[in-house]
């Protein structure tokens, strides 16, 4: 035990210069510091794939025994916001992959404005699902108890849009085509019961993933932060890749939501 | 000790694999087709083949970013290793509960008898 304290005697008799700044004392060299940083953030995003299968569990359960909640709620999601923040997640994990090779090879400015980019993304995709959450809040459709019911729902819409609602009392039996076209689109299929649930998944699995984006913007402003001050080359990348894995994993598990959640009918 | 040291390259050093630009490109662009096949799949209705689809696809992608963005590929193989024992964990925890679902399903159906709302 006390034979690894001996780090200067041991890095002498290997010829290792032990002055290195980027080598933490604990390791003999390097590559066994990288390789063990390495290990330490893949066990990291593994535990984090278990943690967020939980939810998966919940949400293929739910689907399972409750289909209709899910071809319901889903209704209410605007695929083309979630296709559009699909795209914006991909580039960003271009964006990490590219800073990564620039770290690799001293690429210095092009190693800030890929860092850069990456959290333009971030930004990019929480200002959309920031778009997304706010229509659903405004319109009620949140989980469990906060959930508005659909006819309390198309009642408040009757309100806000007064004349339109005038309009459609007046003439239910001949609908005009416009209201017949809101309601295409709003929702074709009967609301089911505990329709709620589904906004209770929906919003659980969301909004941890965006959680972790938040956390990914943190962490790349961080090492955006040591780019500058010039701290990575090709022998110390170390932080840029680790901070990349996990990005690419926040990217990995949106990619299965977006079909999970806005591609069901 | 000794044994790990000498595993991977001699003198201590940092040997990582350096993505070529031409792979980064090709799988950012098979990243984004597949997402647009995805969304264009979805609006045909294939009926139970929809979540074989939508879910093949996200693989594909998942694999594509695993392997080529997170370095896999180029890796240890233990990394590998380590992602698949995690997935067979993953649905040994969704199968083993899929399994106790249905066993669930007639204590449910008796508290709705007993408990009718309004």
């Amino acid at each position: 035990m006390t034979a690894t304290h001996d780090a200067p005697a041991s890095h002498a008799a290997h010829g290792h210069d032990h002055h290195d700044p980027n080598l933490a004392h604990h390791f003999d060299t390097p590559a066994q510091q990288f390789e063990s940083g390495k290990f330490g953030i893949w066990t990291f995003l593994l535990t984090e794939i278990l943690f967020f299968s939980g939810l998966f569990c919940a949400y293929v359960v739910y689907r399972y025994l409750h289909p209709e909640i899910f071809t319901y709620g889903a209704q209410f999601l605007d695929v083309k916001w979630g296709a559009i923040n699909t795209i914006v997640l991909i580039c960003s994990s271009l964006t990490a992959a590219w800073a990564v090779r620039n770290a690799q090879l001293n690429q210095q400015g092009w190693l800030k404005i890929n860092l850069a980019l990456t959290i333009l993304c971030a930004f990019a995709f929480m200002g959309i699902k920031a778009v997304e959450y706010n229509h659903k809040i405004h319109e009620g459709l949140l989980p469990g108890k906060l959930y508005v019911h659909e006819a309390e729902r198309e009642a408040r819409h009757a309100q806000e849009h007064g004349g339109a609602a005038k309009h459609e009392t007046a003439a239910t039996a001949v609908t005009s085509e416009a209201a017949a076209d809101a309601h295409a689109t709003e929702a074709r299929l009967p609301e089911p019961e505990n329709a709620a649930t589904f906004f209770g998944i929906y919003f659980c699995m969301t909004g941890l993933h965006a959680f972790h984006v938040l956390v990914g913007i943190a962490v790349f402003f961080w090492v955006l932060l040591r780019a500058m001050k010039g701290h990575f080359g090709p022998s110390n990348f170390a932080a840029v890749d680790y901070s990349a894995l996990y990005w690419h994993l926040v990217d990995l598990i949106w990619i299965y939501l977006f079909p999970l959640l806005y591609l069901i009918h | 000790m000794g044994h790990d040291s000498h595993e991977h390259a001699d003198d201590g050093q940092v040997h990582a694999h350096v993505m070529p630009k031409s792979v980064l490109v090709g799988v950012w662009l098979l990243l984004v087709v597949m997402t647009g096949l995805t969304v264009f799949s979805a609006q045909f209705h294939l009926g139970f083949l929809d979540m074989w689809v939508a879910m093949g696809i996200a693989t594909l992608k998942a694999v594509a970013v695993l392997l080529f963005f997170m370095h896999l590929l180029y890796d240890k193989p233990f990394h590998t290793f380590m992602v698949a024992a995690t997935m067979v964990f993953v649905f040994l925890f969704f199968g083993l509960s899929l399994l106790d679902t249905n066993a669930q399903q007639g204590q449910i159906e008796n508290y709705k008898i007993l408990n009718p709302k309004n």
